[in-house]
Protein backbone atom coordinates (compact mmCIF):
# COMPACT_ATOMS: atom_id res chain seq x y z
CA UNK A 1 0.00 0.00 0.00
CA UNK A 2 2.05 3.14 -0.90
CA UNK A 3 0.41 5.91 -2.07
CA UNK A 4 0.36 7.01 -5.82
CA UNK A 5 1.06 10.57 -4.78
CA UNK A 6 5.04 9.69 -4.49
CA UNK A 7 5.05 7.91 -7.83
CA UNK A 8 3.58 11.31 -8.81
CA UNK A 9 5.89 13.11 -7.26
CA UNK A 10 8.52 10.82 -8.80
CA UNK A 11 6.86 11.59 -11.84
CA UNK A 12 7.87 15.34 -11.27
CA UNK A 13 11.04 15.14 -10.03
CA UNK A 14 12.25 12.91 -13.10
CA UNK A 15 10.37 15.11 -15.62
CA UNK A 16 12.51 18.53 -13.59
CA UNK A 17 15.27 16.52 -13.92
CA UNK A 18 15.40 15.91 -17.73
CA UNK A 19 14.80 19.48 -18.19
CA UNK A 20 18.31 20.28 -16.22
CA UNK A 21 20.11 17.43 -18.09
CA UNK A 22 18.33 19.34 -21.47
CA UNK A 23 19.67 22.71 -21.23
CA UNK A 24 23.25 21.69 -19.22
CA UNK A 25 24.27 19.13 -21.68
CA UNK A 26 25.91 20.71 -24.65
CA UNK A 27 25.97 17.26 -26.20
CA UNK A 28 23.48 16.21 -29.37
CA UNK A 29 23.10 12.50 -28.10
CA UNK A 30 22.99 13.51 -24.15
CA UNK A 31 20.23 15.88 -25.21
CA UNK A 32 17.77 13.35 -27.05
CA UNK A 33 18.73 11.40 -23.64
CA UNK A 34 17.64 13.65 -21.66
CA UNK A 35 13.92 13.91 -24.13
CA UNK A 36 13.48 10.62 -23.08
CA UNK A 37 13.76 10.79 -19.48
CA UNK A 38 10.95 13.63 -19.94
CA UNK A 39 8.95 10.98 -22.18
CA UNK A 40 9.37 8.64 -19.63
CA UNK A 41 8.33 10.85 -16.82
CA UNK A 42 5.41 11.33 -18.71
CA UNK A 43 4.54 7.72 -19.26
CA UNK A 44 4.90 6.96 -15.31
CA UNK A 45 2.16 10.15 -14.77
CA UNK A 46 0.20 8.19 -17.16
CA UNK A 47 0.21 5.11 -15.73
CA UNK A 48 -0.39 5.95 -12.35
CA UNK A 49 -3.20 8.40 -13.16
CA UNK A 50 -4.71 4.99 -14.82
CA UNK A 51 -4.29 3.40 -11.33
CA UNK A 52 -6.10 6.28 -9.57
CA UNK A 53 -8.71 6.28 -11.95
CA UNK A 54 -8.70 2.37 -12.04
CA UNK A 55 -8.73 2.30 -15.79
CA UNK A 56 -6.80 0.73 -18.76
CA UNK A 57 -6.92 3.87 -21.04
CA UNK A 58 -3.75 5.61 -19.47
CA UNK A 59 -1.71 2.46 -20.05
CA UNK A 60 -2.22 2.29 -23.56
CA UNK A 61 -1.76 5.07 -24.23
CA UNK A 62 2.00 4.44 -22.60
CA UNK A 63 2.08 1.84 -25.10
CA UNK A 64 1.69 4.24 -27.93
CA UNK A 65 4.27 6.74 -25.86
CA UNK A 66 6.79 3.90 -26.51
CA UNK A 67 6.05 3.42 -30.20
CA UNK A 68 6.42 7.10 -31.23
CA UNK A 69 9.63 7.20 -28.74
CA UNK A 70 11.07 4.02 -30.73
CA UNK A 71 10.44 5.87 -34.28
CA UNK A 72 11.65 9.26 -32.82
CA UNK A 73 14.86 7.49 -31.58
CA UNK A 74 15.45 5.87 -35.21
CA UNK A 75 15.20 9.49 -36.87
CA UNK A 76 16.71 11.56 -34.69
CA UNK A 77 19.95 9.55 -34.29
CA UNK A 78 19.91 9.24 -38.25
CA UNK A 79 19.96 12.90 -38.07
CA UNK A 80 22.84 13.63 -35.57
CA UNK A 81 24.74 10.98 -37.46
CA UNK A 82 24.30 13.14 -40.62
CA UNK A 83 25.06 16.35 -38.77
CA UNK A 84 28.54 14.51 -37.83
CA UNK A 85 29.15 13.43 -40.64
CA UNK A 86 29.09 17.17 -42.07
CA UNK A 87 30.44 18.75 -39.23
CA UNK A 88 32.80 16.33 -37.46
CA UNK A 89 31.40 17.29 -34.07
CA UNK A 90 28.04 16.55 -31.74
CA UNK A 91 28.20 20.13 -30.05
CA UNK A 92 25.07 22.11 -29.87
CA UNK A 93 27.38 25.25 -30.13
CA UNK A 94 28.70 24.36 -33.68
CA UNK A 95 24.57 24.23 -35.01
CA UNK A 96 24.74 27.54 -36.02
CA UNK A 97 23.81 27.59 -39.46
CA UNK A 98 20.93 29.64 -39.03
CA UNK A 99 22.62 31.96 -37.03
CA UNK A 100 22.67 34.78 -39.93
CA UNK B 1 7.73 -4.77 1.09
CA UNK B 2 6.49 -2.53 -1.33
CA UNK B 3 6.94 0.87 -0.01
CA UNK B 4 10.86 -0.52 0.71
CA UNK B 5 10.58 -1.75 -2.98
CA UNK B 6 9.00 1.96 -4.26
CA UNK B 7 11.99 3.60 -1.96
CA UNK B 8 14.64 1.72 -3.56
CA UNK B 9 13.66 1.71 -7.06
CA UNK B 10 13.15 5.70 -6.68
CA UNK B 11 16.36 6.11 -5.34
CA UNK B 12 18.22 4.35 -8.21
CA UNK B 13 16.35 5.84 -11.10
CA UNK B 14 16.96 9.39 -9.32
CA UNK B 15 20.43 8.54 -8.70
CA UNK B 16 21.07 7.29 -12.28
CA UNK B 17 19.84 10.48 -13.84
CA UNK B 18 21.73 12.53 -11.66
CA UNK B 19 24.53 10.72 -12.66
CA UNK B 20 24.03 10.94 -16.47
CA UNK B 21 23.53 14.91 -15.48
CA UNK B 22 27.20 14.53 -13.85
CA UNK B 23 28.97 12.23 -16.12
CA UNK B 24 31.14 13.35 -19.24
CA UNK B 25 31.38 10.53 -21.10
CA UNK B 26 28.51 9.63 -23.37
CA UNK B 27 29.06 5.52 -22.68
CA UNK B 28 28.63 6.00 -19.38
CA UNK B 29 25.37 8.27 -19.76
CA UNK B 30 24.12 5.92 -22.12
CA UNK B 31 24.54 3.00 -19.28
CA UNK B 32 23.36 5.28 -17.07
CA UNK B 33 20.34 5.65 -18.58
CA UNK B 34 19.46 2.00 -19.19
CA UNK B 35 19.72 1.74 -15.40
CA UNK B 36 17.12 4.36 -14.56
CA UNK B 37 14.63 3.00 -17.17
CA UNK B 38 15.03 -0.38 -16.15
CA UNK B 39 14.06 0.38 -12.65
CA UNK B 40 11.28 2.72 -14.05
CA UNK B 41 10.03 -0.96 -15.53
CA UNK B 42 9.87 -2.02 -11.80
CA UNK B 43 7.82 1.25 -10.43
CA UNK B 44 5.30 0.00 -13.55
CA UNK B 45 5.13 -3.20 -11.93
CA UNK B 46 4.27 -1.97 -8.44
CA UNK B 47 1.28 0.54 -10.43
CA UNK B 48 -0.26 -3.01 -11.63
CA UNK B 49 1.04 -2.77 -15.33
CA UNK B 50 3.08 -6.26 -15.33
CA UNK B 51 2.76 -5.78 -19.77
CA UNK B 52 4.01 -2.35 -19.49
CA UNK B 53 7.11 -3.48 -17.09
CA UNK B 54 8.08 -5.62 -19.71
CA UNK B 55 7.59 -3.63 -23.12
CA UNK B 56 9.91 -0.68 -20.86
CA UNK B 57 12.61 -3.11 -20.36
CA UNK B 58 12.51 -4.80 -23.65
CA UNK B 59 12.06 -2.01 -25.90
CA UNK B 60 13.07 1.14 -23.61
CA UNK B 61 16.59 -0.53 -21.82
CA UNK B 62 16.99 -2.83 -24.45
CA UNK B 63 16.28 -1.68 -28.17
CA UNK B 64 15.97 2.07 -27.80
CA UNK B 65 19.14 2.33 -25.81
CA UNK B 66 21.15 -0.35 -28.10
CA UNK B 67 20.37 1.90 -30.59
CA UNK B 68 22.08 4.91 -28.61
CA UNK B 69 25.23 3.10 -27.62
CA UNK B 70 25.52 1.91 -31.22
CA UNK B 71 25.41 4.99 -32.66
CA UNK B 72 28.19 6.56 -29.79
CA UNK B 73 30.03 3.72 -30.81
CA UNK B 74 30.02 5.12 -34.63
CA UNK B 75 30.76 8.53 -33.56
CA UNK B 76 33.56 7.58 -31.63
CA UNK B 77 34.76 11.16 -30.22
CA UNK B 78 38.69 10.63 -29.46
CA UNK B 79 38.93 13.50 -27.18
CA UNK B 80 36.12 14.09 -24.40
CA UNK B 81 34.15 18.02 -25.31
CA UNK B 82 35.90 20.60 -24.32
CA UNK B 83 34.37 22.38 -20.97
CA UNK B 84 31.47 24.64 -21.25
CA UNK B 85 32.50 28.30 -20.67
CA UNK B 86 29.74 30.02 -19.81
CA UNK B 87 29.38 29.20 -16.53
CA UNK B 88 26.24 30.94 -15.69
CA UNK B 89 24.22 29.08 -18.12
CA UNK B 90 23.91 26.15 -15.48
CA UNK B 91 22.82 28.30 -12.51
CA UNK B 92 20.35 29.65 -14.76
CA UNK B 93 19.24 26.18 -16.07
CA UNK B 94 19.16 25.06 -12.33
CA UNK B 95 17.02 28.39 -11.61
CA UNK B 96 14.59 28.08 -13.99
CA UNK B 97 14.38 24.36 -12.89
CA UNK B 98 13.71 24.79 -10.00
CA UNK B 99 10.54 27.45 -10.64
CA UNK B 100 9.57 24.66 -13.02
CA UNK B 101 9.18 22.31 -10.16
CA UNK B 102 7.45 24.61 -7.85
CA UNK B 103 5.03 25.31 -10.39
CA UNK B 104 3.98 21.91 -11.06
CA UNK B 105 3.49 21.24 -7.10
CA UNK B 106 1.28 24.20 -6.92
CA UNK B 107 -0.75 23.14 -9.99
CA UNK B 108 -1.13 19.71 -8.89
CA UNK B 109 -1.16 20.05 -5.12
CA UNK B 110 -4.80 19.50 -4.99
CA UNK B 111 -4.58 16.18 -6.25
CA UNK B 112 -2.40 14.89 -4.18
CA UNK B 113 -4.30 13.23 -1.49
CA UNK B 114 -7.20 12.24 -3.89
CA UNK B 115 -5.26 9.41 -5.63
CA UNK B 116 -5.46 7.10 -3.13
CA UNK B 117 -3.01 3.77 -2.41
CA UNK B 118 -1.39 0.98 -5.32
CA UNK B 119 -3.10 -2.43 -4.52
CA UNK B 120 -6.82 -2.95 -4.27
CA UNK B 121 -8.25 -5.18 -7.42
CA UNK B 122 -5.67 -6.39 -9.86
CA UNK B 123 -5.68 -4.66 -13.73
CA UNK B 124 -3.80 -4.22 -16.53
CA UNK B 125 -3.50 -8.23 -17.37
CA UNK B 126 -1.73 -8.40 -21.02
CA UNK B 127 -5.62 -10.25 -22.12
CA UNK B 128 -7.32 -7.00 -21.07
CA UNK B 129 -4.78 -4.32 -22.55
CA UNK B 130 -4.47 -6.47 -25.76
CA UNK B 131 -8.46 -6.28 -26.02
CA UNK B 132 -8.42 -2.82 -25.79
CA UNK B 133 -5.92 -2.06 -28.41
CA UNK B 134 -7.61 -4.72 -30.68
CA UNK B 135 -11.22 -2.69 -30.35
CA UNK B 136 -11.33 1.24 -28.35
CA UNK B 137 -7.98 1.71 -30.11
CA UNK B 138 -7.90 -0.58 -33.25
CA UNK B 139 -7.21 2.50 -35.57
CA UNK B 140 -4.25 4.43 -33.53
CA UNK B 141 -2.72 1.00 -33.60
CA UNK B 142 -3.00 0.49 -37.25
CA UNK B 143 -1.57 4.00 -37.99
CA UNK B 144 1.03 3.12 -35.34
CA UNK B 145 2.50 0.91 -38.23
CA UNK B 146 2.67 3.08 -41.14
CA UNK B 147 4.40 5.74 -38.51
CA UNK B 148 7.47 3.01 -37.90
CA UNK B 149 7.70 2.35 -41.73
CA UNK B 150 7.78 6.32 -42.64
CA UNK B 151 10.80 6.10 -39.58
CA UNK B 152 12.15 3.28 -40.89
CA UNK B 153 12.35 4.71 -44.61
CA UNK B 154 13.17 8.09 -43.02
CA UNK B 155 16.23 7.11 -41.35
CA UNK B 156 17.84 4.53 -43.80
CA UNK B 157 17.74 7.26 -46.67
CA UNK B 158 18.77 9.61 -44.13
CA UNK B 159 21.78 8.02 -43.31
CA UNK B 160 22.57 6.01 -46.81
CA UNK B 161 25.93 7.15 -48.08
CA UNK B 162 25.33 8.89 -51.56
CA UNK B 163 27.04 6.98 -54.57
CA UNK B 164 29.59 8.46 -56.30
CA UNK B 165 29.13 8.90 -59.86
Amino acid sequence: MIPLSYFFGLSIILFVLGIVAFFIKRDLITMFMAVEIMLNAANLAFITLAKAANSLHGQVIVLFVITVAAAEAAVGLAIILLVFRQKKSIKAEDMRLMNG
Amino acid sequence: MGAFLFFLLAFICVGSVLGMILSKNQAYNALFLVLAFASLGGLFGLLDAPFIAAVQIIIYAGAIMVLFIFVIMMINLRQGLTPEKKRWTLFLSAGLAVILLVEFILAIRGTFSALGHTGGEKMGTPTELGRLLFTDYLYPFEITSVLIIAALVGAIVLVKKKEKE
